[in-house]
């Protein structure tokens, strides 16, 4: 009987190691250790063994049926690991293949250039009015301190669509709306863009329909010191920490003193380049301090009250960051053009 | 403004600021210098000759042979082809090694046979402009004056070795439009000594003269100054004269015009030369035009004129419109002999209606509407008789002749030294200010602590307080002002909730792959017109001055430009376009007080083509349940959930495949597949569009969030299948399943429709996927079954459904 399980075993212990998957190593699990393998049989006959004998051999089944147990245990762990490696290496694919692509689009780059801008100016405080794209000549011209006749009307030939109203050629009426709105109570401290249009045949510069952006701040003690200090805040968010500006004298019917701010070029960071014409800086906007007629002609008495305004072109700022050559690509909305600007 | 450097160097001193230094100068001080142009910077060894003998080429019809005398008594042989050279003639000789512009360099060669060292050089050869010649001395060799020195370098000689500052002025620097007002400028920014021209003549006024002169508009025309003069020699210029012209970018013509010219560039005082036999009566009689009258120009042009014009007049006609332009009637000609030269003030505002209405501009017209010095009057007119008398004969009549109203006054201007600190920024002692309006040369008086500035009349843009600022500040330097921010009450800043949404909704859609555009506002009439499916009452409105046809309407829908845009990328191999704009939509309200226009905002969007195509996938197309789907999941976003949608029929949109979204009722949008005919007329095949009124859909949002407790028990989920008449909608299913099934449905979902044979025709089968829940315990399966049982007792009832098992 001994000799029968010793047997036994051999052949198990073969069986087992020759298995080489888990449905064969079941099945060696079954025909061995199942209720009616060849152990169950050999204990069936244990009945026949004398007194002495009986847990003699009881025990060396049960050590069998552990001994087996264990093996088949520890061949199927090894099975396991082994069909996961297997089905792994099948499941090999070739990772430089391309994504599934998602659809997923962008703002149009005057979109993304604005919301750049508001953030900069509304983290300082500011809010953001807007106001009528058709406007009354008051809001437009003679509030901003162009009176009917006055020559610097020549400088931004308007599109009428009555004697009176016309397609707003800058964005500044909006400031009138928005300090008659506070009724001579300042601060006003706004930003305001919006499309304004000049009677202006389209090329590659010029474009009858453009984005501005302008900036006003009345208050009782705003000084010229600010709007450099406001412009400079500007200029290093837009266009990098190392940015320097420079304020030079000009003329607006509707600030003075005037200047025009120029920034360091951000192509060559000031040390001359095509791009800034070898001069190291680059013209981005118009200001200066609000004309005393433009604040009392909207309510707010000008022997208490300064203000400082600006006002830059969008589509130039866009322009000059990317070095984009036509200012009709904006409009015509080739989708190579906006697809572009994702990271705006 | 053109300001040679050499010129304006007899006026300031101008040592150790080379030209470059002083237009940077000039530019940080608000007088821009838009370039440096140094003359003459390329020619070398050009020198003046001296032509002793010309003879015709031997082999060669069209050349001369010409013995040219140079420094020192040296003779070359120079073949010149200009037909104008000739023996006696001083010329321009660029001798064997010259450069001349463009990097040309002569060398000694052979033409004909013939050797020929070196070239007599045309005015253009030299670089010098065509257009400040005559035709026949642009087309041949340039003739220098006879006492021009042989072996003299020709950049001294025609004045190229100067340095031309082009001034951009601004409109108010009109003092800046003449030498004498730039000397002012220089003089102050560099802090020196000015010296300016000096007259000998003098203004002594002629009383009972020969000359009347009247201002019946004296409104137009505060002061009116003339000069007689005889026996003018009307010949070339000199030299000097005309390089000084030449430099300053105008053309010389004669002596006559050139003084005027000259004058005007150095003085910023325009000058005008009467024939003063054409001087009815030797009357000058300055008033506006009558009805009906009319005057031919200088420019032989016959103008009309009106009511509002200033004219110069004699006894019986107009012989100049005042400031503008001279009548042909007293043109200076041939056989003149006396010559009335005019200086005179006008109103800029008159001059500015006469050139805006006549469309005729002049460089007198362009000082008198900018605003000229009053005070320069006489010294105009003096330098310019004087000049005359020097260099072309003339003897002077008399005195002046005048008629003046009132005198030119100062503008005074308290000076508040505080205020000029807060609005600079600074902390500038009265000494310092006071110092730069000592280099301005602006008179300030003090009396008890208070400071009046006087203004020369030639800064006529200084008017008010914050003028003086602007003074102060360039001067003491725009660089030196500190860098504060504006100290202030407390203001939050930030956008409004709107302004918020706008972001959100563009945001959404962008991630929902519709690319963002903008296009134009103005359009044809055509556009403006086509049939308006959002806002049906829209009335187009027209620009009065258009610039073109394409764009002569407002805008009243977007549909057609995105079309556009849709046929601009599909025309340019890109037929996949997912666009929108948020953009402005004009009417006509003459009711709408102030401002008869209402602007309204559109959401529209256009899809068409292929999404994205995926190697493993088969490709998507867009469709009408695409773009709802974009809809959609732009309301879910804004949290608008009911919305309906509603089949509708549109002009430019599919009958069959259009839909009204409507939010309780309320119309908001409409979308659908855009009409076959339209599609065709963009050279597109299927496109879906949608537009939606952003202003309603802004007021609608609210973005309020409803929380709901995570639920406590379980949901029990059934299947539902019923066949419908095919004309029975999903959402008339839909509806009266949630109506019976009420709080205890949490969700439907249709997950299959289904027609074909297997239902019969005529039908179609509709699937959902039913999930219960209550709040307040466990659904038991009677429960569900009942509910269910009800819910098909009533769309068998409603529909004539039959429920597939």
């Amino acid at each position: 009987m001994k000799d029968r399980l010793e047997q036994l075993k051999l052949r198990a212990v073969q069986e087992i190691a020759n298995a080489t998957t888990l449905a064969a190593l079941q099945e060696v699990k079954i025909r061995y250790l199942g209720k009616k393998g060849p152990i169950t049989e050999v204990s069936r006959g244990l009945s026949a063994l004398s007194v002495e004998e009986r847990p003699l051999v009881g025990q060396l089944i049960n050590l069998l049926k552990e001994e087996l147990a264990d093996s088949i245990a520890v061949k199927e762990e090894g099975l396991k690991k082994e069909a996961i490696k297997q089905q792994l290496v099948a499941e090999t694919i070739d990772v430089t293949l391309p994504g599934k692509p998602l659809v997923q689009a962008n703002a149009h780059p005057l979109s993304g250039i604005i919301a750049e801008i508001e953030d900069i100016f509304v983290g300082l405080g500011f809010e953001i009015a807007e106001g009528p794209e058709v406007e009354h000549d008051f809001y437009n011209f003679e509030a901003l301190n162009l009176p009917k006749d006055h020559p610097a009307r020549e400088m931004q030939d308007t599109f009428y669509i009555t004697e009176e109203v016309l397609l707003r050629t800058h964005t500044s009426p909006v400031q009138i709306r928005a300090m008659l709105e506070k009724k001579g109570e300042g601060p006003v401290k706004i930003i305001c863009p919006g499309a304004v249009y000049r009677r202006d045949d389209d090329d590659a510069t010029h474009s009858h329909q453009f984005t501005q952006i302008e900036g006003l701040v009345v208050d009782k003690q705003i000084a010229m010191s600010d709007l450099k200090g406001l412009l400079l805040s500007f200029a290093q968010e837009m266009f990098g920490a190392d940015t320097k500006i420079r304020l030079r004298p000009s003329f607006f019917p509707f600030t003075e003193p005037s200047a025009e701010v120029d920034v360091t070029c951000f192509f060559c960071h000031g040390e001359g380049c095509n791009i800034c014409k070898q001069t190291g800086w680059i013209e981005i906007l118009g200001s200066g301090m609000v004309h005393p007629r433009v604040l009392d002609n909207a309510g707010f008495d000008s022997s208490k009250y300064t203000g400082l305004a600006f006002g830059l072109g969008v589509e130039r700022i866009a322009m000059l960051k990317y070095g984009i050559e036509d200012i009709r690509h904006f409009y015509t909305n080739d989708l190579r053009f906006l697809e572009q600007f994702r990271m705006i | 403004m053109r300001v040679s450097y050499n010129w304006l160097a007899e006026y300031v001193d101008l040592k150790n600021i080379d030209p470059y230094q002083l237009a940077d100068l000039l530019t940080a001080a608000g007088v821009e210098v838009d370039a440096v142009i140094a003359t003459g910077k390329e020619i070398e060894n050009v020198v003046v000759g001296y032509v002793r003998e010309r003879v015709q080429h031997p082999n060669a019809e069209r050349l001369s042979l010409c013995q040219v005398e140079l420094a020192g008594g040296r003779v070359e042989q120079i073949i010149c082809g200009a037909q104008n050279v000739d023996s006696g003639q001083k010329v321009a000789v660029a001798q064997v090694g010259a450069t001349l512009p463009g990097g040309f360099i002569i060398k000694q060669a052979k033409l004909r046979g013939i050797d020929s060292c070196g070239m007599i050089c045309s005015a253009d050869e030299l670089g010098l402009d065509k257009k400040f010649f005559s035709k026949e001395v642009a087309e041949g060799i340039l003739v220098l004056d006879e006492d021009t020195q042989i072996g003299d370098d020709i950049r001294d000689v025609l004045h190229l070795n100067d340095h031309i500052l082009d001034l951009e002025l601004t409109p108010n620097r009109a003092d800046c439009l003449s030498m004498i007002g730039v000397a002012y400028e220089v003089a102050a920014i560099l802090d020196r000594e000015l010296t300016l021209p000096e007259n000998t003549l003098t203004e002594q006024i002629d009383t009972g003269g020969r000359v009347k002169i009247k201002l019946t508009a004296s409104d137009g025309c505060p002061h009116y100054a003339a000069r007689l003069l005889r026996n003018v020699r009307v010949e070339e210029s000199p030299e000097w004269l005309r390089n000084r012209l030449i430099a300053a970018g105008i053309r010389p013509i004669n002596n006559l015009v050139d003084v005027t010219n000259y004058v005007l560039m150095e003085y910023g005082q325009p000058l005008h030369a009467f024939d003063f036999k054409a001087v009815k009566g030797g009357v000058i009689d300055v008033r506006f035009a009558r009805a009906g009258e009319e005057i031919t120009t200088l420019d032989g042009q016959l103008r009309k004129l009106d009511s509002e014009m200033l004219l110069i007049t004699d006894e019986e006609k107009a012989i100049a419109i005042a400031g503008v332009m001279g009548g042909a009637n007293s043109e200076v000609v041939s056989d003149t002999i006396e010559v009335l030269l005019e200086s005179a003030f006008f109103n800029s505002t008159s001059v500015g209606k006469t050139v805006r209405k006549l469309d005729l501009r002049s460089e007198a017209s362009v000082r008198f509407e900018k605003g000229v010095d009053p005070n320069r009057i006489y010294g105009a007119v003096n330098r310019a008789a004087e000049l005359l008398v020097k260099i072309a004969g003339a003897e002077i009549v008399g005195d002046i002749y005048e008629a003046k109203v009132r005198e030119p006054v100062a503008k005074k201007i308290q000076l508040n030294p505080v205020k000029q600190n807060l609005v600079m920024g600074t902390n500038l002692t009265i000494e310092q200010m006071l110092d730069i309006f000592r280099r301005l040369r602006f008179t300030v008086q003090e009396s008890g602590g208070s400071y009046i500035v006087e203004v020369p009349t030639r800064r006529g843009d200084i008017t008010i307080e914050e003028d003086l600022a602007e003074e102060l500040a360039r001067i003491y330097g725009y660089d030196n002002i500190p860098i504060t921010l504006p100290v202030s009450v407390y203001t939050r800043g930030g956008l409004t909730d709107k302004q918020k949404l706008f972001r959100r909704i563009k945001r959404n859609l962008e991630a929902s792959g519709l690319n963002e555009v903008i296009t134009y506002t103005l359009v044809s009439e055509a556009t403006a017109n086509r049939s308006n499916n959002l806002f049906t009452d829209l009335v187009p409105l027209k620009l009065l001055t258009p610039l073109s046809e394409e764009r002569e309407y407002l805008r009243t829908q977007l549909l057609t430009n995105l079309l556009a845009v849709a046929e601009y990328n599909t025309n340019r191999q890109e037929p996949n376009i997912r666009i929108f704009e948020i953009g402005r939509v004009f009417s006509s309200e003459p009711e709408a007080g102030k401002l008869p226009v209402k602007e309204r905002r559109v959401l529209a969007g256009l899809l068409t083509g292929d999404l994205p195509r995926y190697y493993a996938d088969k490709t998507t197309t867009v469709d009408f349940f695409y773009t709802k789907g974009v809809i959609e999941e732009l309301f879910n976003e804004l949290g608008l959930s009911n919305i309906e949608y509603q089949a509708t029929v549109v002009n430019d949109y599919h009958p069959g495949r259009t839909a009204k979204i409507l939010y309780k009722g309320e119309q908001i949008g409409l979308f659908g597949e855009v009409h076959p005919e339209l599609a065709e007329e963009f050279d597109l095949k299927r496109v879906y569009l949608f537009e939606l009124d952003y202003d309603r859909l802004l007021e609608l949002t609210t973005l309020e969030i409803e929380y709901k407790r995570l639920p406590k028990y379980p949901a029990v989920e059934r299947d539902l299948a019923l066949v419908v008449d095919e004309s029975v909608s999903n959402y008339e299913a839909a509806h009266l399943i949630r109506n019976t099934a009420r709080d205890l449905l949490e969700s439907l979902e249709l997950f299959d429709v289904y027609t074909g044979a297997q239902i019969g025709e005529g039908k179609k089968s509709l699937a959902y996927a039913l999930t219960f829940r209550s709040n307040d315990k466990t659904l038991i399966d009677e429960e569900i079954t009942a509910l269910i049982q009800k819910i098909i007792k009533k769309l068998e009832d409603r529909l004539q459904a039959e429920i597939r098992k």
